[in-house]
């Protein structure tokens, strides 16, 4: 039997923190893992964020980001122990043996430099290949991912190509210097689903040819189980689980791991429309001062009291526009809005108080729609008193009544935001715009931030919410299983038009147009030979290519 | 037309409408100070009777517009008229005078610009460790103490100790290039010292917030040794910020160096623009005033072509 590529033992890795209001102190998010990795093979590793995982990616590389550290344990590459080999050492291996693709292809190209010298750049300056000899093997490396133009793109600059091509030339970046090892960390995660498709079809392509071993780290076991040979299944630094592919997805022995597999399950029957609509756009066509063309063609949708209408589609379709469109701040060029039976004016300042109560918004990033140096309390009270005018003891009352409804319960008013963990925060944004009594809440992408199971208890908690304070949610979101989950009706959005709208059975039932079909289609499903199945099928190119 | 053309067209038309906004505030400020030329000349002795009778005679008893539009109409006819006091032509002395500032400029200038980027890389790469501590510490020292005060201990030193550079910076036609240079060695290492800290230290916070982006990862797990990080990756996404400063102080050179010009007795602008103030010599004022003036305002736009020019997103866009 051959030797493994990658043999770790016992890995530790530690961190220092800077809590808010506490001194500064190393903590560990690693503690002790083991596994092997065989030439040619993939091994994905996957798990919320703070898992650990990319930290481990990293330590094959014998790296650690920022200020962590890797503490203890052996990471033996090629037969040598690189925790305890020098610097020089550690420098023929980065970029030599082990390469790495990032998360954000568009943040890890040098967007100075064109692409090609940073392709090349790591074959080169570690003496695999001269100059020459490198970029034809790049130049292949292109034709095989499938990039258009593979002759002259090499020649463009980092900005003059698209997400899904240039997370592809970062594929070509990590293959080019023929190393045994390269580390995929979350490479489709940042991409629109049916360009995520064709960019994992490339990558599982190119690590077949190449027959190099792989890493593959993300958080979507859909995704994992169409790469990977194994899988190591991680929580909170520790192993759950670890065993071939197969054997994960169809027979989870860990209940961490069967959480994992079944997550979007929630099961939501959808409800008929009825009653006068709350929500009516009508032939909305709206374009961003200074541009000379439409965002948003002659879109018209409704949304009733109570239900959800899920708007769907990639970055780019317009379905933020029809957000900002609906909220006021981008006034449309036709169309109108009639919002509970009467007419909203177009632009935001102009609207009656009890309008901007009865209409609120949830977004995706909590973070920054907190402010960082107000509690709990003070952002739950700040409708409150606006919309209200509650004071004293009657507003301490509402807060904690909403608190509790959030299911958050005691002693978090005097929290502030950078102590709350990613569910919590958008827990607390959820709570802020109840608190106004709203009749509809424009929810934008809200789960798209936060791991499977905990988007899970936040779209668990948007339901019962709905059922109880009869809320309508105007749901924008690019996830198909998020849809699956929440949904009354939906409205597919492309190119700025809606392509197709109806009840959540309606639209999901085929025969489908050609863009609905390929985008229901390029949703990860959690079976072995999936993505080869929906390639064979496909009737359209997606927009990456 | 290029955008990169567009803009220096803007700003060359912007940094006109400047010009003649500073000249007016120069003006309007000669005219607050207390006195004016003919005082300056007759001094102790002048009665009321001999004062109007001068001022008649250099043409000061007229209105201030009328003085000042007639400079102006000087200036943008490309007469810059005679000193009030000498009678000379302001031409001949500027041209003389501005050489002598541009050549300490240049020699201060290409010492300093390359070793404070250098040093500012050097600084980078070592972050927080001796070198770093030490070139720190040094520029910070030589940029805290007055120009006068290093110009006076370079001299004690290498003057006057050493004898390794004259103390009076005087140079003429005569002299070849590596006589001058001599005469002007410790003036040019008191500018360099004044100048190297502010672009040094800009230097390394340009690179160390670069340094900071996803792209310096990949560029370390490429396997690359860390100067090759900085020079390759780091430092071309931080040209913009680098050259503003840069810039800044290359005009500094030309215009701030009244003090070292005074203390090396150095014929330059700045001597001759104190000496026109004291004497009140409008004209000479103005037009001194308006040159450097214009000094920052080209150097200013070449910041600004340059910050372009440096980003591959304007320079080729999609």
């Amino acid at each position: 039997m051959t030797d493994p590529l990658v043999k770790v033992r016992g890995l530790r890795i530690g961190a220092t923190v800077y809590p808010p209001g506490e001194k500064p102190h190393d903590i560990e998010i690693v503690h002790g893992v083991d596994f092997d990795l065989m030439p040619g093979k993939v091994l994905g590793l996957i798990g919320e964020s703070g898992a650990g995982k990319s930290t481990i990616g990293l330590a094959s590389m014998a790296y650690g980001r920022g200020g962590v550290k890797i503490t203890g344990g052996e990471v033996w590459v090629n037969g040598r122990d690189i925790l305890k080999a020098s610097l020089g050492d550690v420098r023929k291996l980065r970029g030599g043996e082990v390469t790495y693709v990032s998360q954000s292809a568009a943040a890890s190209f040098n967007p100075a430099k064109q692409i090609m010298e940073q392709v090349t750049e790591a074959a080169i300056s570690q003496g695999k290949f001269g100059k020459k000899e490198a970029e034809d093997r790049a130049v292949s490396l292109f034709r095989k991912l499938g990039l258009p133009g593979p002759d002259t793109i090499g020649k463009r600059y980092p900005h003059q190509v698209s997400g899904g091509q240039l997370q592809r030339c970062m594929t070509a970046l990590a293959l080019c210097p023929e190393p045994d090892l390269v580390v995929f960390d979350e490479p489709t995660t940042a991409l629109d689903v049916t360009t995520q498709i064709d960019v994992l079809a490339a990558i599982k392509d190119a690590i077949r040819d190449t027959g190099v071993a792989a890493l593959y780290i993300t958080h979507d076991l859909a995704v994992v189980a169409q790469v990977s040979d194994n899988i190591m299944v991680l929580r909170m630094g520790d192993m759950v689980e670890y065993g071939p592919t197969d054997q994960i997805i169809n027979h989870p022995q860990e209940d961490y791991t069967k959480a994992l597999v079944s997550v979007r399950s929630i099961d939501h029957p959808e409800k008929a429309p009825a009653g006068e609509p709350v929500l009516k756009c009508e032939h909305i066509t709206a374009r961003y001062k200074g541009t000379s063309f439409d965002v948003l063609h002659d879109v018209t949708v409704a949304l009733y009291p109570g239900q959800t209408l899920a708007v769907v589609g990639e970055s780019g379709s317009g379905k933020s526009t029809l957000a900002r469109v609906i909220t006021g701040l981008l006034p449309p060029r036709q169309g109108k809005i009639v919002f509970d039976g009467r007419e909203l004016t177009p632009d935001q300042p102009s609207r009656p108080i009890e309008d901007l109560r009865e209409l609120q918004m949830i977004y995706q990033m909590a973070d920054t729609a907190m402010n960082p140096r107000q509690t709990v309390g003070t952002i739950i009270g700040r409708p409150l008193e606006f919309y209200f005018g509650l004071k004293g003891a009657e507003k301490q009352k509402r807060i904690q009544e909403l608190l509790d409804e959030i299911e958050l319960g005691d002693g978090f008013q005097d929290r502030y935001p950078a102590e709350l963990s990613g569910g919590q925060k958008q827990r607390v944004c959820i709570a802020r715009a109840l608190a106004a009594k709203p009749k509809l809440i424009i929810c934008d992408e809200v789960t798209s931030a936060l791991d499977p199971l905990v988007a899970d208890g936040i779209l668990k908690l948007l339901l019962n919410l709905q059922a109880s304070e009869n809320v309508a949610y105007l749901f924008i979101t690019h996830d198909l299983a998020t849809v699956r989950a929440i949904a009354d009706s939906i409205a597919v959005m492309y190119q700025g038009r809606v392509q197709r709208y109806g009840t959540k059975t309606d639209v999901l039932s085929p025969p489908f147009d050609d863009y609905t079909d390929l985008l229901l289609s390029s949703v990860p499903e959690m079976k072995l030979g999936w993505l080869e199945d929906v390639l064979a099928n496909r009737k359209m190119e997606s927009a990456g290519n | 037309m290029h955008p990169v053309l567009t803009l220096v067209v803007q700003r060359l038309a912007l940094g006109i409408l400047l010009l003649l906004a500073a000249s007016a505030l120069i003006f309007g400020l000669t005219e607050i100070l207390p006195g004016d030329a003919a005082q300056a000349i007759l001094g102790q002795a002048a009665t009321a009777e001999n004062l109007a009778n001068l001022r008649e005679e250099m043409g000061l008893d007229r209105p201030a517009l009328t003085r000042y539009f007639e400079w102006l109409g000087g200036i943008v006819t490309g007469d810059m008229g005679n000193a009030l006091t000498n009678k000379l032509p302001i031409a001949d002395q500027i041209a003389f005078r501005m050489s002598n500032t541009l050549f300490l400029a240049f020699w201060a200038a290409l010492i300093s610009v390359p070793l404070a980027i250098l040093l500012g890389l050097i600084a980078v790469r070592y972050q927080n460790r001796w070198p770093d501590k030490l070139i720190s510490g040094v520029t910070l020292a030589s940029i805290s103490l007055p120009e006068f005060m290093i110009a006076y201990i370079l001299i004690f030193f290498f003057a006057v100790q050493l004898f390794w550079a004259p103390s009076f910076a005087s140079i003429n036609d005569g002299m070849t290039l590596l006589e001058q240079l001599h005469a002007i060695s410790l003036p040019v290492a008191v500018l360099t010292l004044v100048v190297l800290a502010h672009m040094m230290r800009m230097t390394r916070a340009a690179i160390l917030n670069v340094m900071q982006s996803a792209y310096i990862e990949t560029a370390e797990l490429k396997g690359l040794t860390t100067f090759n990080v900085i020079y390759r990756h780091a430092f071309p996404n931080a040209i913009a910020p680098i050259v503003t400063v840069v810039m800044i102080n290359l005009a500094y050179l030309v215009v701030g160096v009244v003090v070292v010009e005074v203390v090396f007795a150095y014929p330059g602008m700045g001597q001759y623009l104190v000496d026109a103030v004291v004497k009140r010599d409008v004209p000479v004022v103005l037009t001194c005033g308006v040159i450097f003036a214009a000094v920052y305002i080209v150097l200013n736009i070449i910041a600004d072509v340059v910050s372009i020019l440096a980003n591959p997103r304007l320079r080729h866009p999609k």
